[in-house]
């Protein structure tokens, strides 16, 4: 199981309490990434948003950077808002960070939590549908070939136009992100492309027929070059102590969605609710290294994934703070989460 | 009072889908539509919610006693008005500008579902199931009498649909709380306290009390 981080670009607060430097939440990331990488942890994934308490509006220039102070972490967006970029771009700035990378960038595309994008680029959101649509299929085009003709709604038609550069290894991992829509699933399956579900509330297990239904889908449909696997992206964080930890990050989390539940009008969490995700089989996986590694291993039991990795700054998270759960999650939890998915599934020499 | 044994619901993705696993939990037949062909949410259906039989829009209609609207509010002018004549609607759908864009109709009018009324004419509408996250209906549902079961608010104009509605919500594991005519689903709209707020039958009752006197 590959374990991971992705992050927003949180911002830090200032001593006097005011938001700070969305400069320095650049910076911080890579530093973030650095030490992922150090600790042994699998990926990192910035997700592309666009406001003062979470600037990464620019992925892959941080991705970039952080390619050539990192060894073997695989790079990637979580997500890219492709609705509102242009694909050739997109793919273009990809296939660069997985030159510089030695093969290790990732594109995970998806309709994203946010919307700022849409009046910022100019897009309406009510073509939402047909321009992830219309964005996909060009994106999808582009990892075949570097030559494409091709035509569409909201971009200029390309005619054997040359997309450079290429990937060494011949094409990009392009995953699907999605937050429960059925529908998403079985599109991911049918297109042959690896599924990355976002579970960011309520019983995690609740997506085990999803994952199911990805299987079965892909068995029937089977696609020639599908790259079929599983992820998982959950808000989490990692402190010794369980107790503490909880505490701590519930104070950012309230924050966090507190100041979204203002823009969106829906009410501030409680800690009631917290702390029933929190625990147990919730959504939240916030706890004590051997907790997290526990309550990782009992998903991996319901959904089989490939990988899971967590939003841990979020709400103005201390940068020690997340820096100290990066270093638990692959210090102390990876090693547990090895050692009982081992235990699980013996090889067929042990049997 | 009707009874009610077919459910349809319009809409196969989260909330639909959240709402087929209920109706079935709750003995229900269910008939689904989506926006693609009955066959191609087949599969999909045999996995998250083993049961619902997938249908036309116009099928589900036609043989449901109660259809419920949990497709994106942006298609609810694709719904025919005249298939709906007498049947209890019950429309699901949240005005979220900020992920469905700007619809200039909703912009200003205090209850969505009035706008879907008017369109709707004919039909015995009613609003519910907007006020909670789509998972919170699968993790929260609980049996009758347990003391952290959920109430649910019922807004509409017609009394005898929301009695019958009443008895759907309490099987499918919630507490129905009557909130009265159509306008009144103002109480528990975006941006209010009920909104998204766990609420028990009696919280519920003192605060729409207390939205309606605002
Ligand atoms: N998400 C929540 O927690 C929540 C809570 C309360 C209320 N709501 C409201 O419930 C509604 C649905 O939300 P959702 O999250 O379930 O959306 P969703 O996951 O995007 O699902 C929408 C469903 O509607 C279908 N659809 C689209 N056009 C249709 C048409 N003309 N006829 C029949 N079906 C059609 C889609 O079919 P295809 O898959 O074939 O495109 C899809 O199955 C929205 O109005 C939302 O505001 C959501």
């Amino acid at each position: 199981m590959e374990l991971g981080v992705y992050s927003f670009g949180d911002v830090q607060r200032d001593t006097d309490g005011a938001l700070g430097s969305t400069a320095q939440a650049q910076r911080n990331l890579l530093e973030a990434i650095r030490l992922a990488d150090e600790v042994g942890l699998d990926y990192f994934g910035i997700g592309e948003h666009h406001t003062h308490e979470m600037p990464a509006s620019a992925a892959t220039v941080v991705l970039g950077a952080a390619a050539s102070v990192t060894k073997n972490i695989i790079l990637g967006s979580a997500v890219t808002v492709l609705s509102t970029d242009d694909p050739v771009r997109v793919y273009q700035q990809f296939a660069t960070l997985d030159a510089l990378s030695n093969g290790r960038a990732e594109i995970t595309a998806g309709r994203g939590s946010s919307t700022e994008s849409f009046p910022l680029f100019g897009h309406s959101l009510n073509d939402y549908d047909d321009l992830y649509a219309e964005k996909l299929d060009l994106l999808l085009k582009l990892n075949e070939t570097p030559r494409i003709t091709w035509e569409g709604r909201f971009r200029p038609a390309l005619d054997d136009a040359l997309v450079v550069p290429r990937p060494d290894r011949g094409h990009l991992p392009i995953w699907l992100a999605t937050g429960g829509n059925p529908n998403s699933t079985v599109r991911a399956a049918v297109a042959g492309l690896p599924i990355s579900y976002a579970i960011i509330g309520g019983p995690a297990e609740r997506f085990g027929p999803l994952a199911d239904l990805y299987r079965r889908a892909v068995e029937q449909v089977a696609h020639p070059n599908a790259q079929t696997r599983i992820s998982v992206a959950s808000p989490g964080f990692v402190g010794n102590d369980a107790q503490a930890a909880k505490d701590l990050w519930w104070k950012h989390y309230h924050e966090a969605f507190r100041a979204l539940g203002e823009i969106r009008g829906f009410p501030a969490p409680q800690r009631a609710g917290f702390d029933r995700d929190a625990n147990g089989g919730g959504a939240l996986f916030v706890g004590s290294p051997e907790e997290i590694a526990e309550r990782i291993v009992a998903l991996h039991g319901v959904m089989g994934h490939d990988r899971h990795f967590f939003q841990m700054d979020l709400g103005q998270l201390p940068q020690k703070d997340f820096l100290g759960a990066i270093e638990l999650l692959g210090t102390k939890v990876k090693p547990l989460v090895d050692a009982a998915l081992a235990e699980k599934a013996p090889t067929s020499e042990t049997v | 009072m009707t009874d009610i044994k077919v459910i349809g619901i319009l809409g196969a993705g989260r909330v639909g889908t959240a709402l087929a696993r209920r109706a079935l939990a709750a003995g229900y037949e269910v008939r689904i539509a989506s926006a693609r062909a009955p066959s191609e949410i087949a599969l999909m259906m045999d996995f998250v919610a083993p049961g619902a039989v997938p249908a036309t829009t116009e099928q589900v209609i036609a043989e449901s006693d109660m259809v419920l609207l949990a497709l994106p509010l942006s298609k609810y002018r694709s719904l025919r008005p005249e298939a709906f004549a007498g049947k209890i609607a019950v429309d699901a759908m949240n005005y979220w500008p900020q992920t469905d864009g700007v619809l200039p109709e909703f912009e200003g009018a205090p209850v969505s579902s009035e706008v879907v009324a008017d369109h709707l004419a004919g039909a015995r509408l009613l609003r519910a199931f907007n006020h909670l996250g789509y998972h919170e209906l699968d993790a929260e549902a609980r049996p009758a009498g347990d003391p952290g079961r959920r109430a649910l608010a019922i807004a509409g104009d017609d009394a005898a649909a929301r009695a019958d509605l009443a008895v759907v919500i309490d099987r499918m594991g919630f507490d129905p709380v009557d909130a009265g005519p159509l306008a009144q689903a103002r109480a528990f709209a975006i941006g209010t306290p009920l909104f998204g707020a766990p609420l028990g039958r009696v919280e519920m009752q003192e605060a729409l009390a207390g939205q309606q006197a605002a």
